[in-house]
């Protein structure tokens, strides 16, 4: 898996800060081909501002961000996502007012040739020849979520884990070629988290989708991350495949924070 | 979009086809059909009065429409489309009357022109959201008012400008007979439109900008395109009503266009239910009804008490009031318009007399 492939996303040495905060400094990593890389760290690590500076949302003060081997560091998100960028958010960004189906269906935004003209014409234009050939495939992503019964509901409705579903299936219609999760199992039950952790498992090796994952359940990311960064205030204290980062005695002092024999039992820090 | 999730039974869709379309079933789909239909019979029973009155709504519930697309989908505000609907009014009256263009071929293209300068003044819509944007859309309404004053080229200034009647195939369509079907051509086709771009991709991308414009940046939605883009469509529907207007009164003049027209529509659309197409109707025949009705019980009042001059002036006041207080309990109690009441009467009906 972590062969020599080319990366899909390679992070150079990106600073960013606010005012005086630093909240990265000269971060950098590749994502390969096919990976599942997560990135964790205490509170305030930098983790969420890094996922921002990959998708555009913030522009790093210094260093690149690489997709697909391109620069797109001067891009805006809007972009990127053409490129073959989609994310998750840690607060829950759906369309509160949209059915399931009109959320997902505006992720494929970018993969719709129709404007508002052709759009109004909806039967002589060929808009609903294109509507109904996507519908198909965001229906692949319904089946694949189990969110079938849900799919008229609107949005705004839905109870918390079953949004979480939702944006991450709105994320997969982007087609993109990596995709960044953003806590995705925060605030859920045992449950929801094995239901999750087997869709980004699925992700990856099923749909062929590289992920980059923010998570807090070390239980979760070691168990299926094929590497793991970690942060700490803005830097990168650690890298590599999930047992080396474990035993990591600088992550296990900045990260965990107690004891060497505490750390092996408790895996939990939240 | 408000949709419902709630779907009749006995409604088995089997194909993506059946479930896109825009009525959720057959049977709502006949009875728009039928009204249409009963529409086309009016005109041989109702007064002058009565069509006037359909007219009006006809032309107004065009503009209201777009303002529907701009602030209800797309979550923008403009305080200046009575200036829009204006601009398309003139517009349509000087292509007829300088290049002798057909008038019925001079609406839709007064509805491009307004297009056009909807697009130059949503410019400001890419930056400014609120009440920031609120107040540059107002800045727009009196740039626009000014023109019409002084523009006598385009408008004929104070002296106002003709607008010539609709002629199909050296016939003239004069008076409220004819003019009501062709407003009630133009409505259905606007609507029409309306409906399919909000339900294809860049109504959606409206929809969204309005929801959470940052992820739907992230999915690939350029934010100022589309807000500038809602501007544009949005103008386009207001060109079009005004176009009509014009043609209706057979004379413009810049008076009609003021501030408070703007606030009407927005009080349209208020009423009828933001983001809503059907709304947009309910709350247009509202609000001109709106009028007529408390004009009609004042002068049933009158009838009955004689003419009285203190209670005659009070009468006045209560008119103009009744309208405030309309748009006031509207917000308090049906915050999501009539369209929302018919939705809730209809699934009663659905239930009785199993309301649970």
């Amino acid at each position: 898996m972590s062969e020599s492939v080319s990366p899909v996303l390679e992070v150079r040495d990106v600073s960013l800060g606010f005012g005086g905060v630093r909240a990265l400094t000269e971060v950098g990593f590749e994502v390969r081909t096919g990976e599942l890389f997560s990135i964790i760290g205490p509170n305030g690590a930098g983790k969420t501002s890094m996922l921002n500076c990959i998708s555009g949302r913030y522009r790093p003060n210094s260093g690149r961000v690489l997709l697909n081997g391109r620069d797109v560091t001067d891009l805006t998100p809007n972009v990127r996502a053409t490129l073959g960028l989609g994310r998750t958010f840690q607060n829950l960004a759906l369309f509160g007012h949209m059915t399931v189906l009109d959320n997902i269906m505006v992720g494929r935004h970018h993969l719709l040739g129709n404007n508002a003209l052709t759009g109004a014409l909806y039967w002589l234009s060929g808009a609903r020849k294109e509507e109904l050939a996507h519908r198909r495939k965001v229906e692949d992503i319904i089946d694949f979520l189990e969110i079938a019964h849900i799919r008229k509901a609107v949005a705004g409705t839905l109870p918390y884990g079953l949004r979480k579903r939702v944006e991450l299936a709105r994320a997969m219609a982007v087609e993109p070629s990596i995709i960044l999760l953003d806590e995705p199992m925060a605030g859920m039950n045992l449950e929801e988290k094995e239901d999750m952790a087997r869709y980004i498992v699925d992700l990856n090796e099923e749909w062929g989708m590289t992920v980059v994952m923010i998570e807090h359940d070390m239980g979760v990311v070691m168990d299926i991350s094929h590497r793991v960064m970690v942060l700490e205030f803005g830097r990168k204290i650690a890298e590599g495949l999930p047992d080396e980062v474990m035993a990591n005695e600088r992550v296990k002092v900045a990260y965990l924070g107690i004891d060497d024999d505490e750390a092996e039992n408790g895996e939990k820090v939240a | 979009m408000i949709s419902s999730s709630l779907i009749p039974c006995g409604q088995y869709k089997t194909s993506y086809g059946a479930d896109t379309t825009i009525f959720l079933t057959p049977a709502s789909r006949n009875w728009c059909v039928v009204g249409v239909a009963v529409a086309l019979m009016v005109p041989l029973v109702a007064s002058n009065y009565v069509l006037s009155i359909l007219i009006q709504i006809g032309y107004y519930g065009i503009a209201a429409l777009g303002l529907n697309i701009l602030v209800g989908s797309t979550g923008q505000i403009s305080l200046g489309h009575a200036a829009f609907f204006g601009f398309g009014a003139f517009a349509s009256a000087w292509l007829n009357n300088k290049f002798g263009i057909p008038v019925l071929l001079a609406i839709p293209l007064a509805g491009v022109m307004t297009t056009l300068l909807g697009l130059l003044f949503g410019i400001p819509a890419g930056r400014l959201k609120g009440l920031y944007l609120a107040i540059a859309t107002f800045a727009s309404q009196f740039i626009l008012e000014d023109f019409f004053s002084r523009a006598n080229w385009f408008t004929g200034g104070s002296s106002g400008a003709q607008a010539n009647p609709i002629n199909v195939l050296g016939y003239e369509i004069s008076g409220d007979r004819g003019f009501f079907y062709v407003v009630l051509f133009f409505l259905v086709i606007m609507y029409l439109l309306g409906t399919n771009l909000l339900r294809t991709r860049d109504g959606r991308a409206f929809v969204a900008v309005r929801d959470h414009y940052l992820s739907a940046e992230v999915m690939g939605i350029n934010l100022t395109k589309y807000r500038i883009l809602s501007f544009g469509i949005s103008s386009f529907y207001a060109g079009i009503g005004g176009a009509l207007y014009g043609h209706y009164l057979g004379y413009v003049s810049a008076e009609g266009f003021t501030i408070l027209l703007s606030i009407q529509f927005l009080g349209m659309i208020i009423i009828g239910g933001m983001g809503s197409v059907m709304g947009t109707l309910m709350g247009t025949a509202f609000m001109v009804l709106l009028p007529e009705a408390t004009e009609g019980t004042v002068s049933t009042i009158k009838h009955f008490t004689g003419d009285i001059p203190a209670l005659t002036s009070a009468l006045a006041y209560l008119k103009e009031a009744a309208i405030g207080l309309a748009i006031v309990l509207f917000l308090i109690f049906e915050p999501d318009g009539l369209v929302h009441r018919w939705r809730l009467i209809k699934s009663y009906w659905k239930l009785y007399p199993f309301s649970y």
